[in-house]
C-alpha cells in the first residue's frame, strides 16, 4: 500500500523535478501571475543576462497594485494619464515587458483586469493541484482552490520566468481544523483573523496549513479564498483547502478552465488529491466555531485580535514582556487607551475591497447591511473597491453600486487601492479605518494611518454608525 | 554574486520583534524599477525617532544587524533586502526570520542567522560597545570577549553563498531534466496548459 499522504505532500511529489542530496528540490510551476511591482527587476535581470522566459504560456500579467481606482477612460473615451509619475513607470514598464517575453497581458481598462489573486481564480487559470506563485505574499489565497500557491521574492520571479521553476525545501504541514457552525454575523474574514489570533504572527512558520472542518467545507469558494488569502498572516508558507464538489462548480466553464474530457480527466484527478484518512500532519490545531465572533484587530499585528465584544488590552497583562514592549508600541501608533470597548472607538475611513475581500459575496454581504441606511457623518471617506472589473460589471449588474452610492460610499475601479499605500488611495495619517484587507501593519494603508481589520459586513457596519461595530446589532 | 565567507564589524542593536517589511522599506519606495538606491528608505519609521541606532554615530556603517523575533514578516517584497544591502549591511542576526525574508536575503547574498534569544542578548550587549564577528566557514558568531555561538545554515545555501553562485545559472543546468519533467505533464494531464487567449 502506498505511504498515505497529506493533500500538500500529494501536490509537492507531483511537482518535484529532481531532488538534491540535501533535500532541497526543484518544483516545476504551473501558474505564474506577473503584477507591475515585484516584476521590473525581475525582466531586468532576463534582459541583462539574454535569457527568455520559459513557459510564457503558463504565465499571465496583470497591473493591480499601483493603478489609481479612479475613471480609467474620459468621457471620449481617452486614457486618463496616471499622475504620479512613479506608478506611471512602472506600468510601463509592465506593458512593455509582457510582449517583448511573450506573456499575456491584460491591460488596465479590460474587464478581465483586477487584483491577480481575484483574477487568477476567476479565469480558471488558478486550479487545483496546481503549483501557483506570484511575486506578492497572499498568493496563498489561490489555496482556497486547493492549489500549492505562494509568494515570492523579485529574484525567484526572475528564477521562475527563465527556469519555470523554483529550488524549495520541503515545508512542515499543520491542520487548521475549524469545527462546528458559524454564527450570525460572523463570516471567512472573521474565522481566519480567529485563526490569526489563536496561533499568532509567527505561529504557522515553516508549514503549509491545510484547512479542514465542517466550517470549512460549507465555505463557498469566496470564503476560502479569504481564508488561505491570509495564511501568511500566521506565518504560513501556503493556506490550502482540499477540492471538492463546491470547488469543481466554481471553476467549471471559467475561460481558462480545461473543458469537455480534459474537464473530466481534470475533476478525476483534483479529486484524488485529498488528504488520506491515515495520513498524519507535523501539527494540528483545532478552532470551536462556537469560540468566533465577528472580529476586530487592535493593534499593528493581525495577530492582535478581538472578538467585537473585546476591550483594548493593557499591555501588562501580556506574559511575554517583548509581548509587552509591541503591545505598548502598537498602542501607542494606534491612539488606543487599554480598557476602551472596540464598539467605542470612531473611525473616518471605511475601506471595502483588497484580495482578501473583494469578490461579489463580500460586496453582497456589505450591501446587506448598507441596504437603506447611510453612513454616519464623522465617516470621510469610504470606498468600495471590487476586486476585477468583472466583480464590478456582476455587483452593477445587482444592483448593489446603486446601495453603496446611496448610502454614500464611493464606488471604485478594480485594483489592490488602500490594502498598501502605493496607489492614491490612502488613509490619512491619525486616522482610522475599518479595513476588509489583510494587513494592519505601521503605515500599511498610508504613513501614519490606523488600521483595524474587520470583515465587509462589519466594515458596512462601521461606516453606517461610524465606530467600530458589532454587525449583529444591524441585522435582522 | 559576491562571494561571502565572513562578516566583521558593528552591529545595529535593534532587538525589537516583528519588524516587518513596511518596517524594512516602506510601500513608497517600491515604486523603484531597479535595485539600488533603497537605503535612503530602509527603516524610515524607525529612523524617524531621534535617537534611534540607525542614525547613531557609533555604529555608522555597521554591517551587522542584530533583531528579536519573526525578523522580516508581511510582504514578499524583496526591496527590503535590497534597501538593507544599500544600507551596507551584509547579515542579520534574529532568533527567526519569516521565510520568504530568509529566501530574499539568501538571494542576495545577506546573511539571515538565526540563534536563541539568549545569544541575541549577549551580542544585543557586546554590540553597545564592540565589533562582531561572523564566520559562515565555521558557522560561528564571536565576540572579542571569547563568547562564541554556532548556527546552522543549509548547506547548499553556505556553498552558494560562500562561491557566489547565481541559482538561475545553476537551474538552468538542469534544462533537462526540466523537459523531461514538461513532456511527462503534458502527456499526464494535458489540461495543464491553460488556455490563454
Ligand atoms: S490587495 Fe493588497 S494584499 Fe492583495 S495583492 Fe493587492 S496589495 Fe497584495
Amino acid at each position: 500500500m502506498p505511504t498515505p499522504q497529506t493533500l500538500y505532500e500529494k501536490i509537492w511529489n507531483a511537482h518535484v523535478v529532481e531532488q538534491r542530496d540535501d533535500g532541497t528540490c526543484l518544483i516545476f510551476i504551473d501558474r505564474h501571475l506577473v503584477h507591475e511591482v515585484t516584476s521590473p527587476q525581475a525582466f531586468e535581470g532576463l534582459r541583462v543576462a539574454g535569457r527568455r522566459v520559459r513557459r510564457p504560456d503558463l504565465t499571465l500579467a496583470v497591473p493591480d497594485h499601483n493603478l489609481p481606482t479612479t475613471a480609467r477612460l474620459d468621457g471620449n473615451g481617452q486614457h486618463v494619464p496616471i499622475a504620479d509619475p512613479e506608478s506611471a513607470q512602472q506600468l510601463e514598464a509592465l506593458e512593455r515587458n509582457a510582449p517583448e517575453f511573450g506573456i499575456a497581458y491584460i491591460n488596465a481598462t479590460d474587464i478581465k483586469q483586477g487584483i491577480v489573486h481575484v483574477v487568477g481564480p476567476e479565469q480558471g487559470f488558478s486550479l487545483p493541484g496546481t503549483t501557483i506563485v506570484c511575486g506578492d505574499s497572499h498568493t496563498a489565497c489561490h489555496g482556497g482552490l486547493g492549489a500549492l500557491a505562494f509568494g515570492i521574492g523579485t529574484s525567484e520571479v526572475e528564477h521562475v520566468l527563465a527556469t519555470q521553476t523554483l529550488q524549495l525545501t520541503r515545508s512542515k504541514s499543520m491542520e487548521v481544523r475549524v469545527e462546528g457552525e458559524l454564527g450570525p454575523g460572523v463570516s471567512a474574514k472573521d474565522v481566519v483573523l480567529h485563526i490569526t489570533g489563536v496561533l499568532g504572527a509567527s505561529g504557522g512558520t515553516g508549514h503549509v496549513i491545510e484547512y479542514t472542518g465542517a466550517v470549512i467545507r460549507a465555505l463557498s469558494i469566496e470564503g476560502r479564498l479569504t481564508i488561505s488569502n491570509m495564511a501568511i498572516e500566521h506565518g504560513a508558507r501556503a493556506g490550502l483547502v482540499a477540492p471538492d464538489d463546491t470547488t469543481f462548480a466554481y471553476l467549471k466553464g471559467r475561460p481558462m478552465a480545461p473543458k469537455g474530457a480534459q474537464w473530466d480527466a481534470a475533476v478525476a484527478y483534483w479529486r484524488s488529491l485529498a488528504t488520506d484518512t491515515a495520513a498524519v500532519y507535523d501539527k494540528v490545531v483545532t478552532i470551536n466555531a462556537a469560540d468566533i465572533a465577528p472580529s476586530v484587530t487592535w493593534g499593528t499585528s493581525p495577530e492582535d485580535v478581538l472578538p467585537i465584544t473585546g476591550i483594548v488590552p493593557d499591555p501588562s497583562t501580556f506574559a511575554d514582556p517583548s509581548k509587552q514592549e509591541a503591545a505598548k508600541k502598537s498602542l501607542a501608533y494606534m491612539g488606543l487607551t487599554p480598557g476602551t470597548a472596540m464598539t467605542d472607538i470612531e473611525v473616518q475611513n471605511v475601506f471595502i475591497g483588497s484580495c482578501t475581500n473583494s469578490r461579489i459575496e463580500d460586496l453582497r454581504a456589505a450591501a446587506a447591511i448598507l441596504k437603506g441606511r447611510k453612513k454616519a457623518a464623522n465617516v470621510k471617506w469610504a470606498i468600495v473597491v471590487p476586486g476585477s472589473g468583472l466583480v464590478k460589471h456582476q455587483a452593477e449588474a445587482e444592483g448593489l453600486h446603486r446601495i453603496f452610492i446611496d448610502a454614500g460610499l464611493e464606488w471604485r475601479e478594480p485594483g489592490c487601492s488602500a490594502c498598501l499605500g502605493m496607489n492614491p488611495d490612502k488613509v490619512p495619517a491619525g486616522e482610522r479605518c475599518a479595513s476588509t484587507s489583510n494587513r494592519n501593519f505601521v503605515g500599511r494603508q498610508g504613513p501614519g494611518a490606523r488600521t483595524h481589520l474587520v470583515s465587509p459586513a462589519m466594515a458596512a457596519a462601521a461606516a453606517v454608525t461610524g465606530k467600530l461595530t458589532d454587525v449583529r446589532e444591524l441585522m435582522n | 554574486m559576491k562571494p561571502i565567507s565572513s562578516v566583521i564589524g558593528r552591529a545595529y542593536p535593534l532587538g525589537l520583534k516583528n519588524i516587518d517589511t513596511d518596517i524594512i522599506i516602506p510601500a513608497a519606495w517600491l515604486k523603484t524599477i531597479s535595485r539600488s538606491g533603497l537605503g535612503k528608505g530602509a527603516f524610515q519609521s524607525l529612523r524617524e525617532v531621534s535617537g534611534n541606532v540607525f542614525d547613531d554615530p557609533a555604529y555608522a556603517g555597521a554591517p551587522i544587524l542584530i533583531a528579536g523575533d519573526n525578523f522580516g514578516c508581511g510582504s514578499s517584497r524583496e526591496h527590503a533586502a535590497w534597501a538593507m544591502a544599500d544600507l551596507g549591511i551584509s547579515a542579520v542576526i534574529a532568533p527567526s526570520f519569516s521565510d520568504i525574508f530568509s529566501g530574499n536575503a539568501f538571494k542576495n547574498g545577506l546573511l539571515a542567522i538565526v540563534l536563541p534569544q539568549d545569544a541575541i542578548d549577549r551580542l544585543m550587549e557586546v554590540a553597545q560597545t564592540d565589533s562582531i564577528h561572523i564566520d559562515l566557514e565555521t558557522q560561528t558568531v564571536t565576540t572579542p570577549f571569547q563568547d562564541r555561538f554556532a548556527f546552522e545554515i543549509d548547506p547548499f545555501r553556505k556553498h552558494c553563498l560562500m562561491n557566489g553562485v547565481d541559482e538561475i545559472g545553476l537551474t538552468l543546468k538542469s534544462s533537462d531534466a526540466i523537459s523531461t519533467y514538461e513532456t511527462k505533464i503534458s502527456a499526464q494531464q494535458p489540461w495543464l496548459t491553460p488556455n490563454i487567449a
